[in-house]
């Protein structure tokens, strides 16, 4: 438990908490790059810098621009402004907190005080090498969802009004 | 605490924060950024137990952290795409304003 861990979790969380709850839907992103921004601070403190780096071009670099896009493209700007909060937030917010107090227990009461092993000297080359050999058929499968997602998601965006007219 | 349980609880924290955005909020994309934040606990989770694990010189958890976080890409722009088509037939992302089936 470093002074690093913590100042980076606080960050994490008050990112994240700040996404969930602030007004603005742009806010609400902006924030969230901060929390993606601290998850991958994170992964490079636990030594994994290829994950670290992967999640900032994956999650600050396209899934909060791609977000930020879907915002500009349904807002209304005449319309007046919604409410925040769904009519059931009470609800929600009780079985959250629930679910945190279970996963608070079961993690303080499984007795994990395993020290962590000497640090793994793991390359990029090595990475790619496993990609390459022992993963090659999941990375494949990966790539042709990735395809299927893509094009899926353009077929899905598409405005079909103008065809059928 | 240990350090392996100060991770854990941590990736605890963000699961809930998502659920409790996922399950209030009433703007859909905040929604399914929720669920990109209840995916990104999990993946904090692989990450921690691969380094406090016996073997970390074993690729195994970065392997399954790298193929997650591109499972959940390609969720975000499926997911979006849905939204879009759903607001451009109902003209609202406000989820209580989206009730019916058939529109």
């Amino acid at each position: 438990m470093t002074v690093a861990f913590l100042i980076l979790a606080v960050l994490t969380v008050a990112g994240t908490a700040a996404a969930m709850g602030l007004r603005n839907a742009v806010h609400c992103v902006l924030a969230l790059t901060v929390g993606f921004a601290g998850v991958a601070a994170i992964y490079l403190q636990l030594d994994a810098q290829f994950v670290g780096l992967t999640q900032i071009m994956v999650y600050v670099g396209a899934v909060a621009i791609l977000a930020v896009f879907a915002i500009m493209m349904t807002q209304r700007p005449t319309a007046e402004k919604p409410a925040t909060y769904s009519s059931f937030w009470l609800t929600g917010s009780v079985i959250a907190a629930g679910v945190f107090a279970v996963l608070a227990r079961a993690i303080l009461t499984s007795g994990a005080t395993t020290a962590a092993p000497a640090e793994p000297q793991i390359s990029v080359q090595q990475i790619g090498d496993s990609l390459m050999h022992q993963y090659v058929l999941p990375l494949e499968i990966m790539g042709l969802l990735l395809t299927a997602a893509l094009i899926g998601a353009v077929v899905i965006a598409m405005d079909h009004r103008e065809e059928s007219k | 605490m240990s350090s392996l349980q100060g991770y854990l609880l941590l990736s605890a924290l963000l699961f809930s924060i998502g659920l409790a955005g996922a399950l209030t909020r009433r703007n859909a994309i905040i929604v399914l950024v929720g669920i990109e934040l209840m995916l990104n606990s999990a993946n904090l989770n692989f990450i921690a137990f691969w380094r406090f694990g016996p073997h970390p010189e074993h690729l195994t958890g970065i392997m399954f952290a790298i193929f997650s976080i591109s499972v959940a890409a390609a969720e975000a722009a499926v997911g979006l795409g849905i939204i879009l088509a759903a607001y451009r037939h109902s003209k609202t992302t406000d989820l209580d304003q989206m009730n019916s089936l058939k529109g």
